[in-house]
């Protein structure tokens, strides 16, 4: 496996997952709107993984681009931890695609400066919509936090259930280095000061109280993860398992 | 036909209409980006609108048909990414047949395909697809869709 199959791989995984997350939430968000919103949301998530699974696909050429979707097992997925949280309530979701929604503005930014071509090009197509995500995250982290009493209080408590997973998505491990070096990659730990900047505004406006750093979990890059990707995993992959190659 | 004839193609490909907007076509939707003829077969560059607009699926099938219905055989599809599709390569032309349609088309200002009223306001930056937001005129106070700037 060569090193930007791997940096591919895991920036497609990221897209999935939480595109999986959010396609959970239609037709049982709060308005019909919502609902629209979320769905969208969630297409282009499934729509930048494609880009980057058929581009991993014909690098590696051995596996499809629905095969490293479908046929890969937990630990071989190397998504952000963040993405795979629970849905929880409406305020929980809107908390974890925040922050990871300002990460991707910032991550895209960058890759689209990037030596690789394909890589530069779907990023700038990513940043496209990304732009929509966050402002729409972000609207929505304003009205919850300084919403009700009961808004802002559940809110805050996603803030600090989720907090935790937000150290890793800045790693920046020898295969990152290494791409990074030759002008392929992000510098991922680059990024945090302005991540830190936009993050503190919204919760700013958002009357949230940015939570302490303590434990920080880590681990996604390697395919370790949390208890929830298992359970994405057997729903998202069923029929690929149960009917291999079946086609619509 | 060592040259090939890339003008009857074009052609040919904006007779194929958007699945959601029927009233343009792929060619007038900016989605087409070359059609190049080499070593005696037509490569047609396609870009997609928003990275997972369900729609690019359904209109290559439609372009596949109406190349074959037509007895062009010897082509190939090809998705490209660079440029990315933007709102700016739509023609005044098609924004106006968006317009009539009910689809208020891509502008700074937001205008009411309806009454032409400037006076409006968003609704959800979400619509039932990809590329549009939903928008209520605030004077005739219909709601129509508004074909995003992208």
């Amino acid at each position: 496996m060569s090193s930007l199959f791997t940096y591919t791989l895991r920036i497609a995984d990221s897209s999935l997952i939480l595109g999986q997350r959010m396609s959970e939430w239609c037709s049982k968000s709060p308005t019909l709107e919502e609902d629209i919103a979320m769905s969208n949301i969630s297409l282009d998530m499934f729509g930048q993984a494609n880009g980057f699974y058929q581009y991993a696909a014909q690098l590696d050429g051995l596996k499809s681009a629905d095969e490293l979707a479908f046929r890969r097992n937990e630990r071989e997925f190397f998504n952000h931890q963040l993405v795979e949280q629970e849905n929880g309530n409406f305020g929980n979701s809107i908390v974890r695609n925040f922050l990871h929604d300002t990460f991707n503005f910032l991550f895209y930014t960058q890759l689209a400066n990037s030596k690789d071509e394909t890589l530069s090009a779907l990023a700038i197509k990513s940043l496209k919509e990304v732009k929509y995500h966050l402002r729409h995250s972000s609207n929505w982290l304003v009205r919850l936090g300084d919403g009700t009493e009961e808004s802002n209080a559940k809110t805050q408590v996603a803030l600090n259930e989720l907090w935790m997973y937000t150290d890793e998505i800045f790693e920046m491990d020898a295969l990152d280095t290494e791409l990074f070096n030759e002008g392929i990659a992000v510098d991922n730990s680059a990024l945090k000061s302005d991540w830190d900047t936009m993050v503190n505004n919204t919760l700013e406006k958002a009357k949230l109280t940015r939570p302490e750093d303590e434990y920080m979990a880590t681990g996604g890059k390697k395919g370790l993860h949390t208890e929830y990707l298992g359970f994405i995993l057997s729903e998202m992959q069923y029929l690929q398992r149960a009917y291999p190659n079946a086609k619509w | 036909m060592q040259s090939g004839n890339t003008k009857f193609i074009w052609e040919l490909l904006n007779t194929v209409p958007d699945p959601e907007i029927p009233v343009i076509s792929v060619v007038e939707l900016g989605v087409i980006r070359e059609v190049k003829f080499e070593d005696n077969s037509y490569t047609i560059s396609i870009t997609p609108t928003y990275s997972g607009c369900p729609a690019v699926k359904t209109f290559m099938d439609d372009i596949k048909s109406c190349l074959l219905e037509n007895s062009i055989e010897n082509f190939e599809l090809k998705i490209v990414y660079a440029p990315a599709w933007t709102t700016e390569w739509m023609t005044d032309e098609t924004k106006e047949k968006l317009r009539k349609y009910g689809i208020a088309p891509p502008s700074n200002i937001v205008i009411c395909p309806q009454c032409n009223s400037k006076n409006t306001t968003l609704i959800s930056e979400f619509g039932a697809t990809a590329c549009k937001s939903l928008f209520k005129c605030v004077d005739c106070l219909e709601p129509f869709e508004f074909f995003k700037c992208i």
